[in-house]
C-alpha cells in the first residue's frame, strides 16, 4: 500500500532525524546485543487440566492480569450508597487491536455494583409518541427485523486527563469499543411511522431509577442501533442487558441501557439524566453529545517502563464523534515534529482505532505525543489551543470545560520511566 | 427536515400495537408542559409528612442539607445569580415538571416507583417550598405544577441544532 510506503519512509526519515544518522541497519546490532537468555532446547511444559467451567466458558491464562479500576482515582467504592454514578475503568494499557473484552468494558451505573436483573423473555421495548402505529417489541420480534453489526465506541463525557492520573487508564479508561449487533431504530421507527412534529426522542432504561435521556430525533434516524449483541454474544448485564440503545459517537450517558421505552416528541424533554446535562454557557452546551476527535498513545504510557534504548513501535487507539479517523500522527520530541501513524486495520466510523508509529529511542529524555484527525477535518486540539479558546491562562491547574479532547503527552526519562506530560 | 416523508405503512409487520391503558401505565416521562401528568395533588405540609415518612432525610438531612446525598436546598439562597446558588434540583430546574419527574423516577433509593402521585406532588410542593419558589399552602396538580415560575426562567443555555457530519461547535480549536 502507497501510505504505508510513504509512513515507513517517513519513519526512516524521522528515526534517523531522531537518533542523529540512527537507521535501522545500526539498531539491529544493538538488539542483538542485549543479552542472551537461555532457554532448554526441549522444556517440559506443564500442562493444567481444564476444568467444567473453563470447557463451558473459557477464561483468560493465569497470566493474564489486567483489571478494571474505579474512576476517578480514588473514586467511590462498590456498591455505591446513595444512588450516585458509580464508575469503572478500562484497563487500555494492556489493550492491542480496537475491541474492548466485554469483561473489561468501561461500566457507568447509576447504583454501584446492582445491576437490574432482567429476563429477556419478559423484556419489552415499547416505541410510543408522535408516531402513527405505537409497537411493542419482544426480544424475539427484534431478532426476527434486519440487523446491524457494527464497532463503535462508548466515552463516559468525564474520561480526562488530571494531573493526579499516573496511567492510561485514570486518563482515558472511561472510553472502550466494542462490536455491537442489533437493529437500527430507524428501522423500528419507520415501522411505527414518525408523524411530521417529531423532533426529539427520549430513552428509557428499565433499571431502578428508570434512567432516561432526550436525542434530537436526526440522530435516531441517523445511526443509532437498538442492540442485543455485543462482541458477538448477548450485551453483558453490567452494559445493558437484554437491550442497550447504541448512540454512536455521542456522550457515554446517552447510550441508554436495559432500553424500555422510546418516546418520539417534539420538545427536550429535560428527563432525569437530561438535569445533568444543563449548562449556563452556549458554547459549553454545544460540546455536549457529539464527541470530539481524541487520541491516545497505549504503548509507552504512564507507569510503563522502557527497558533500554533502541527498537520500539508506539501504538494508542483514536476515535471522534463526528466519524471515522482519517489520519493520526506522533511526535516523539513533545511536539516539535510530527510523524504520521499508520492504521491497524481499516477506521471505522465512531470507533476506536488503532495506529502504529516505529520508533528508535536514543535514550535520552522526551516526549511522546499523538494527535488524530477526523473525516470532518476536526484535529485534536492541545490543552494550550483549548485554554486559549476559552480565554483561560494555560498553566498546570487548568481543566478543559465540556468534553476533554486534548492532547496526552507521555514523558519519556532518561532511566525509560514513563509519566503523565500533564502532572 | 422532511421527517413526514419518512411516514409510510410497515414493511415488517413485527411488534404488537400497545392498547392505550398500556400506553399510559409505561408513559412516565413528564414534559414541561406537564401533558403527561397524573391525578393527584399534593402540598409542602403534606410533603413535610412525606419526607420525614419515606425516610428523605436518612441521606438528604433534615433540612435537606449536609448530608450524603445531593443538597436539595442552597446554602446561598439569596445570591443573585441562580447559578451561583448551587446545582439544587428544585432551583436549577427549569421547569417544576423536571423536579416531579425526577423524583418519581429516581426515589426514594432502594424503593424506586413506590410513591402514589399524591406524594410526588407533595414532595415537589416541599422543595419548592424549602427554596423560596412556592408558598406552603400552594396546591400542586396536573394544573398547577407546570404553572410554577422557576428561578432559573430562561437563564440556561440551549442546545445548537444536531445535524449529522457536522463539527460541534463552531471555531472551537479542532
Amino acid at each position: 500500500m502507497g501510505s504505508k510506503r510513504t509512513a515507513r519512509r517517513e519513519f526512516l526519515k524521522s528515526s534517523a532525524a531522531l537518533a542523529g544518522g540512527f537507521t535501522l541497519g545500526s539498531v539491529a546490532p544493538a538488539l542483538g546485543a542485549q543479552q542472551a537468555e537461555t532457554h532448554p532446547t526441549h522444556p517440559s511444559t506443564p500442562m493444567i487440566k481444564g476444568d467444567k467451567d473453563e470447557i463451558a466458558y473459557g477464561g483468560r491464562s493465569k497470566y493474564e492480569t489486567a483489571v478494571r479500576i474505579s474512576h476517578p482515582v480514588g473514586g467511590r467504592p462498590s456498591p455505591d450508597q446513595f444512588g450516585l454514578t458509580f464508575h469503572i475503568a478500562t484497563p487500555l494499557q494492556d489493550s492491542v487491536g480496537v475491541i474492548t473484552p466485554s469483561s473489561l468494558h468501561y461500566v457507568a451505573t447509576t447504583r454501584g455494583a446492582f445491576k437490574p436483573d432482567i429476563d429477556p423473555k419478559e423484556h419489552r421495548l415499547m416505541i410510543h409518541g408522535l408516531v402513527d402505529r405505537p409497537l411493542v417489541f419482544t426480544m424475539e420480534d427484534l431478532k426476527r427485523l434486519p440487523s446491524v453489526t457494527r464497532l463503535h465506541f462508548i466515552e463516559c463525557a468525564g474520561n480526562r486527563s488530571s494531573r493526579r492520573a499516573t496511567n492510561v487508564q485514570e486518563t482515558h479508561g472511561m472510553t472502550s469499543c466494542a462490536e455491537w449487533t442489533g437493529v437500527l431504530l430507524s428501522t423500528l421507527l419507520k415501522e411505527c411511522g414518525l408523524k411530521g412534529s417529531a423532533k426529539w426522542f427520549v430513552a428509557e432504561g428499565a433499571e431502578e431509577v428508570k434512567g432516561a435521556s432526550s436525542m434530537p430525533i436526526a440522530k435516531a434516524m441517523d445511526d443509532c442501533i437498538v442492540a442485543y449483541g455485543m462482541n458477538g454474544e448477548a450485551v453483558r448485564p453490567q452494559n445493558g442487558y437484554p437491550l442497550r440503545l447504541m448512540v454512536p459517537g455521542f456522550e457515554g450517558i446517552f447510550h441508554t441501557k436495559y432500553l424500555r421505552r422510546i418516546k418520539v416528541v417534539d420538545q427536550y424533554y429535560m428527563n432525569y439524566n437530561d438535569f445533568g446535562h444543563l449548562d449556563q454557557d452556549a458554547k459549553v452546551a454545544a460540546l455536549a453529545y457529539q464527541i470530539g476527535p481524541k487520541s491516545v498513545i497505549t504503548f509507552p504510557s504512564g507507569g510503563q517502563q522502557l527497558p533500554g534504548k533502541g527498537f520500539y513501535e508506539i501504538s494508542g487507539l483514536a476515535w471522534s464523534g463526528g466519524g471515522a479517523i482519517k489520519s493520526v500522527e506522533v511526535s516523539t520530541d513533545g511536539g516539535k515534529k510530527w510523524n504520521k501513524a499508520e492504521f491497524r486495520g481499516t477506521p471505522q466510523r465512531m470507533a476506536h482505532t488503532r495506529f502504529a508509529y516505529g520508533w528508535s529511542w536514543d535514550g535520552n529524555q522526551t516526549e511522546l505525543l499523538s494527535r488524530c484527525t477526523d473525516d470532518l477535518g476536526q484535529i485534536q486540539p492541545t490543552r494550550e489551543q483549548i485554554a486559549k479558546y476559552w480565554n483561560k491562562p494555560y498553566e498546570a491547574t487548568f481543566s478543559v470545560p465540556g468534553l476533554d479532547n486534548s492532547i496526552q503527552p507521555w514523558r519519556i526519562a532518561s532511566d525509560g520511566s514513563v509519566t503523565n506530560g500533564n502532572a | 427536515m422532511g421527517v413526514s416523508a419518512l411516514a409510510q405503512s410497515p414493511t415488517y409487520g413485527i411488534g404488537r400495537t400497545p392498547t392505550p391503558e398500556e400506553v399510559r401505565a409505561w408513559d412516565i416521562s413528564i414534559s414541561s408542559t406537564g401533558e403527561e401528568l397524573p391525578p393527584g395533588h399534593g402540598t409542602a405540609k403534606d410533603g413535610a409528612q412525606v419526607y420525614r415518612a419515606k425516610g428523605c432525610a436518612g441521606c438528604h438531612g433534615a433540612a435537606g442539607v449536609g448530608a450524603s446525598a445531593p443538597n436539595l436546598k442552597s446554602k446561598d439562597p439569596t445570591n443573585p445569580d441562580v447559578w451561583a446558588r448551587g446545582r439544587i434540583l428544585p432551583l436549577r430546574a427549569p421547569f417544576a415538571t423536571v423536579v416531579w419527574d425526577y423524583i418519581n423516577r429516581g426515589m426514594p433509593l432502594n424503593r424506586e416507583g413506590t410513591l402514589t402521585a399524591d406524594e410526588v406532588y407533595a414532595l415537589t410542593a416541599y422543595l419548592l417550598f424549602i427554596n423560596d419558589v412556592i408558598p406552603e399552602d400552594q396546591v400542586l396538580d396536573a394544573q398547577s405544577l407546570p404553572k410554577v415560575k422557576m428561578p432559573i426562567g430562561d437563564k440556561y443555555a440551549s442546545l445548537p441544532d444536531w445535524k449529522p457530519r457536522t463539527p460541534r461547535l463552531k471555531g472551537y480549536p479542532y
